[in-house]
């Protein structure tokens, strides 16, 4: 990261800035979405671009989100570079039959003639008390069809290079968003970056316990490790920021390195990303394992309301640092 | 080879569109005939799902198009995408297939695209390219480039919600996307009276589309009220319906064959013998004397040349190497 000009912006407008920048730069670039131009979505991610990009860059559309993005893959298939805006990521759900069948497909069905230059931002996480319909986080299923690339980004400096290079991109690519990190702060130069898409990168370096961490629990995992640190137990925390492409030479080195691995994803453990990546961890160092790699997710339950039930139902500093004393035999 | 010739829109005179329809029309059905037999023979892996008796829609339509103006299809495609510009020998070669093919064997019967006829794809989802056609229509109005979007689809995609929620979203915007109802009667193996409640038109005047119905088995009727939507959509008045009132002759698929238990032989034949597109233009072309036997039996012979010339290429060419399985799953 460069050292000059560093300031500390939000989640949110290190969203924001990417997309003005792209914008500015490209003129197919446009986004579409419900309540994206002067509502600025409702977590007013969006806010302000209106007033630069005007109504025909920045779309509202109704609520129909299979059918705008329908139109986003048509449109990126014809010239245009289309951001979706999915307000949370639950509603996913509506657009899988454009997202999985077309998206995903049209590249390859059509031996390569056909691209698809398209990005849909949506969110994920819990604890927000939203309940069950609100509170999901569904990166999994997008990571598991071919022709699709998922980024999970879990700092203000990843959001924006990782957003920018999704908007280059020519393929279809999902971006999932912590909606309780849009006001965390961090540091994001002023001057121009990117950040490619398929490389993981070491939060935190240590080598006792290797602490693969996406999007949301990246912090958690943090907050673990100085938990972790005090008990005498040298954390590594990796961030793979993708989960395809997915850097599994970084996450085996460090597993090679540490000879233990917790992967803590906020999405169901049951056929999810921890399960990929411990698998991809078991085959591919195995041999220098002190321990089963131990996956830590999301509670195999709808999100309940109730905030005490709620608050059970995700990975934790504590939890996770209870986890790695236990794996490294401290407890 | 091109069995569909490049025309000059402004020369062509109604008599010289006439015989090229009419051109159109039997080259679809001798192309139809030739995949039953490929299926027959077993020389064809998988499907088809053949085009015979509703070729004046497609051809109707596409004559009014621009050679750079987008389509979408159907599982049903074939038709449209010869109607649209496509050669029959890389038609075959896909059907079969083979590296040749206009999606290198990747796609088959059913996902035929080619980016150099403004194809965007056939489609395997019922109205799953609905969206397509909107968003490429979409892209057409922001970039400014006077290409229209014609979105084909059957009588079974009425029973689709995302084909309400882009007719809004292109009402809403004004876009340049004709969407043309294909009603051969048949969803599969069910009257669409039986899944259709209301009047068809209704559904698309409910959002202010320009609609209309034609009598799918005549061609020249099919491409005047074709042009007129198209050319409206084009002077940016708004997108249009199409109701084309048509006849599938064969199944649901080419193994379909045993069929009266949902609909009379007597049923088929009345279409066949008193509302076939092509004797109904071929008595037209007579009357008017625009041609006369002689000619009409020479381009008979001609397309039975070149189709079978067409099949032999197909049936000789290569598969793709077992090593392209993985090329183009990104762009």
């Amino acid at each position: 990261m460069p050292e000059v000009a560093q300031r500390e912006v939000t989640f949110a407008q290190a969203i924001r800035e990417a997309l003005a920048e792209e914008m500015r730069r490209d003129a197919t670039v446009c986004i579409m979405g419900e309540d994206v131009a002067e509502a600025g979505t409702p977590f007013k991610v969006l806010s302000g671009l209106v007033d630069e990009f005007g109504k025909d860059r920045v779309l509202d559309t109704p609520i129909s989100e299979a059918g705008f993005t329908g139109m986003a893959v048509g449109a990126a298939m014809t010239g245009l570079r289309p951001v979706v805006d999915i307000m949370f990521g639950d509603f996913i759900t509506l657009t899988m039959d454009q997202m999985v069948n077309q998206a995903a497909k049209v590249h390859y069905m059509s031996g390569g003639r056909w691209k698809v230059p398209m990005v849909m931002r949506t969110t994920l996480g819990a604890t927000r008390r939203s309940a069950a319909q609100h509170s999901q986080s569904l990166h999994a299923w997008f990571s598991h069809v071919p022709g699709l690339k998922v980024v999970l980004p879990s700092t203000p400096y990843d959001a924006k290079g990782l957003l920018k290079a999704a908007i280059r991109d020519e393929n279809p690519v999902v971006f999932f968003e912590d909606k309780m990190m849009y006001k965390l702060k961090g540091p994001v130069p002023t001057e121009e970056y990117t950040i490619p898409l398929g490389v993981a990168d070491i939060k935190r370096e240590g080598n006792d316990i290797t602490l693969v961490a996406t999007s949301s629990m990246v912090q958690v995992a943090l907050g673990a490790s100085a938990l972790l640190e005090k008990a005498g137990i040298s954390a590594e925390v990796i961030d793979p920021r993708t989960t395809w492409p997915l850097d599994e030479k970084t996450l085996i080195g460090s597993a090679k390195k540490t000879s233990r691995v917790i992967v803590i994803d906020e999405g169901y453990g049951r056929y999810g990303v921890t399960a990929e990546i411990a698998s991809v961890i078991g085959e591919g160092a195995f041999y220098d394992l002190d321990a089963p790699v131990k996956r830590m997710g999301a509670m195999h339950v709808p999100i309940p309301f109730s905030p005490p039930l709620e608050d059970a139902t995700v990975p934790t500093e504590n939890s996770v640092f209870e986890a790695a004393r236990a794996l490294c035999n401290r407890n | 080879m091109t069995i569909i010739t490049e025309r000059s829109k402004t020369s062509a005179t109604k008599t010289e569109q006439a015989l090229q329809m009419y051109r159109q029309m039997l080259a679809i059905r001798l192309f139809e005939e030739r995949v039953n037999d490929l299926y027959t023979r077993a020389l064809m892996p998988g499907l088809a799902h053949l085009y015979i008796g509703e070729e004046a829609v497609a051809v109707g339509v596409c004559e009014a198009l621009h050679k750079d103006d987008y389509i979408t299809s159907t599982h049903r495609g074939h038709g449209h995408c010869l109607a649209k510009g496509a050669s029959p020998d890389r038609m075959f070669a896909e059907l079969l297939g083979k590296e040749a093919g206009y999606c290198r064997g990747k796609g088959g019967s059913m996902h035929i695209a080619d980016p150099a006829t403004g194809n965007l794809g056939a489609n395997a989802i019922v109205a799953g390219s609905v969206g397509i056609a909107t968003g490429a229509a979409f892209a057409a109005q922001r970039l400014g480039n006077g290409r229209v979007a014609v979105c084909f689809f059957g009588e079974g995609a009425l029973g689709q919600g995302s084909l309400y929620e882009v007719m809004n979203l292109a009402q809403l915007f004004k876009l340049p996307v004709i969407y043309v109802c294909e009603n051969n009667l048949y969803t599969e193996y069910t009257h669409f009276s039986e899944t259709t409640a209301g009047e068809i038109l209704n559904r698309a005047t409910a959002f202010g589309l320009e609609a209309t119905a034609v009598d799918g088995q005549d061609v020249r009727a099919v491409h005047e009220a074709g042009s007129r939507l198209i050319e409206r959509a084009r002077r940016g008045e708004g997108p249009g319906f199409l109701l084309a009132n048509t006849y599938r002759y064969t199944g649901h698929h080419v193994g379909d064959i045993a069929r009266e238990y949902y609909r009379p032989k007597a049923e088929e034949q009345e279409w066949k013998m008193d509302r076939d597109p092509i004797k109904n233009l071929t008595k037209w072309l007579l009357d008017q004397k625009v041609a006369d036997s002689a000619q009409l039996s020479t381009i008979e012979s001609e397309l039975t040349a070149e189709m079978d010339k067409a099949v032999e290429f197909a049936v000789a060419a290569p598969y793709p190497s077992p090593e392209e399985v993985e090329q183009d799953v990104y762009a």
